[in-house]
């Protein structure tokens, strides 16, 4: 049997019957289904992670500044703050994932995780974890794989993208990969991991896709802060055997339904929430372009 | 049922922010134009329509289509600076926004491209997580995604031709993924569009441009490599 990657119970029943890690499936679906070698994979990741590593880095050392100036600089802000919340791993945790996905919003270079919108979510989380439990780069190459195959799920039941089901398919598909990463990566279970990722839903179910302006910058870059603290949260009750009680599975379709039912002004339109405010509108009207020509019979003849 | 995606589609692309529809897409459509001109344009202009009409200096797509021009990937660093190269180069550019084209995509964006050697015009679409369809060459309609081998071949409208260009193909033990064919009218120019598994020899390519019914031959491998 060909693994498709459909289902979590089907990722399940696979691992305990043929006794494997949570991360030989994917690698097995990529290298069956993709026609990979193990050594492009592994290599991939390898090369995909740098690239998180040094967006992080950069979003913390060089300076930020979007075209349309919502964004300046916020993650070095936070990162040299001298009061920590909660600890100093927090407050880097939220530096990291902010300083990545400000790298994002000013042109620099990133790994879409699933998508570009979400690309501070794996970099915050994976960094300051590997930090933390000095962990081995084949560990969180392992806990990428991992979240690549949550993510395949997530996109053939739900959706990985804001233009079809909101903010929550974005951002929130990227904690869940995240959340999944983190528990596979402390030793957790299977059940665990996936129990994280039902944990991650749960909490980012909802929530809607209103940019400012249409620009990947308010209210991305903060959201991919807090899925980070999500992430975290999430594999923290997790790995403690607590029950998400709904399965993975139907929070995954809680998901696609509530995307598909959720109106086309929070899909990536502007035109609802943050956007549709006095002061978003006001944004839109200076950053975007008004010089528009009307030229709809030229264009419908052709 | 459409393909199940890529590992390295939910790790990935590796690209230039901020967005895969409107920075990395838009990259692929202007190097695919770049091959389809054959040099670096001398002159460049852009109409981006619709949803890009408004959005594109915010989103970056203009540098993001000049670095496409420049035949910049779509993870290159230098994609930011792309307004000041392009001037470096002597590309003399120039960007227009048309809003209410209702017949297109909300995401195009039309080239019209001009060097020593030539001219041409290009129209593609930005569907989302990098992914491109060229709509237009040189006033045929088409349908490709440039993401495999593509074979554009200008060629007198007569009976037997695409038959025979097919051969051809098979004979380079070339699969013919998807086809389109259009024409300007009956026995006049056509455009024949081949989407390929596989890559062709130079060898073919030559045979198939010293055809005396044949007028052009653009080949365009795939377009991130």
């Amino acid at each position: 049997m060909s693994l498709l990657f459909d289902s979590f119970e089907e990722w399940r029943t696979y691992c305990q019957e043929e006794d494997k890690p949570l991360f030989e499936p994917v690698l097995r679906y990529e290298r069956e289904q993709k026609g990979k070698s193990e050594e492009e994979i592994w290599n991939g990741l390898g090369k995909a992670y740098q690239v998180m590593k040094d967006a992080v880095q950069t979003g913390l050392t060089k300076e930020m500044n979007s075209y349309s100036g919502m964004i300046q600089g916020g993650a070095r802000k936070v990162a040299n703050h001298p009061v920590p919340v909660l600890s100093i791993e927090f407050q880097r945790l939220v530096a990291r994932a902010l300083a990545a996905k400000e790298v994002n919003s000013c042109m620099g270079k990133v790994v879409a995780a699933p998508t570009a919108g979400a690309s501070g979510i794996l970099p915050g989380t994976l960094v300051t974890l590997q930090e933390i439990h000095k962990l081995k780069d084949q560990t969180i190459l392992e806990g990428l794989l991992v979240g690549a195959g949550v993510a395949l799920i997530l996109e053939k039941r739900a959706s990985i993208a804001g233009a079809v089901g909101g903010c929550q398919a974005e951002t929130g598909s990227a904690a869940a990969m995240a959340s999944a990463a983190i528990v596979y990566a402390l030793g957790g279970t299977v059940d665990q991991a996936f129990n994280a990722v039902a944990i991650t839903i749960q909490c980012m179910l909802g929530l809607v896709c209103d940019p400012v302006a249409g620009l990947v910058e308010i209210p991305c870059v903060v959201r991919n802060a807090s899925a980070a603290a999500i992430a975290n949260s999430s594999a923290q009750i997790a790995l403690a055997d607590v029950s998400p009680v709904i399965p993975v599975d139907e929070c995954v379709d809680a998901m696609g339904e509530i995307g598909h039912s959720m109106e086309a002004k929070y899909k990536e339109t502007a035109e609802g929430g943050l956007a549709a405010t006095p002061t978003g509108q006001r944004i839109a009207r200076k950053v975007l372009i008004q010089d528009i020509e009307i030229m709809d019979d030229e264009v419908s003849e052709e | 049922m459409s393909e199940r995606s890529s590992v390295f589609d939910m790790i990935g692309p590796v690209m230039i922010g901020p967005s895969s529809s409107h920075t990395a897409g838009v990259v692929r459509i202007g190097r695919v134009a770049r091959k389809i001109l054959g040099s670096a344009p001398k002159e460049a202009v852009i109409t981006f329509y619709n949803s890009f009409a408004r959005t594109f200096e915010g989103h970056g797509s203009n540098r993001a289509i000049l670095g496409g021009l420049m035949d910049f990937h779509t993870d290159d660093e230098r994609i930011k600076e792309a307004l000041d190269l392009a001037k470096e180069q002597e590309i003399n550019y120039k960007f227009r926004s048309v809003g209410n084209a209702n017949t297109l995509h909300p995401n195009t964006v039309r080239l019209f491209l001009k060097s020593d050697d030539g001219q041409t015009e290009v129209v593609g679409e930005s569907r989302g997580g990098g992914v491109i369809r060229i709509r237009e060459v040189n006033g045929f309609d088409c349908n490709f995604t440039a993401s495999s081998h593509t074979l554009i071949v200008h060629a007198d409208d007569q009976k037997g031709s695409i038959a025979f260009i097919s051969d051809v193909l098979s004979h380079d033990d070339c699969n013919i993924a998807t086809m389109t064919v259009s024409r300007k009218g009956k026995n006049d120019l056509a455009c024949l569009v081949f989407e390929m598994d596989s890559g062709l020899k130079p060898l073919t390519l030559e045979y198939i441009r010293n055809l005396n019914w044949v007028r052009s031959v653009i080949y365009i491998p795939d377009i991130d490599q």
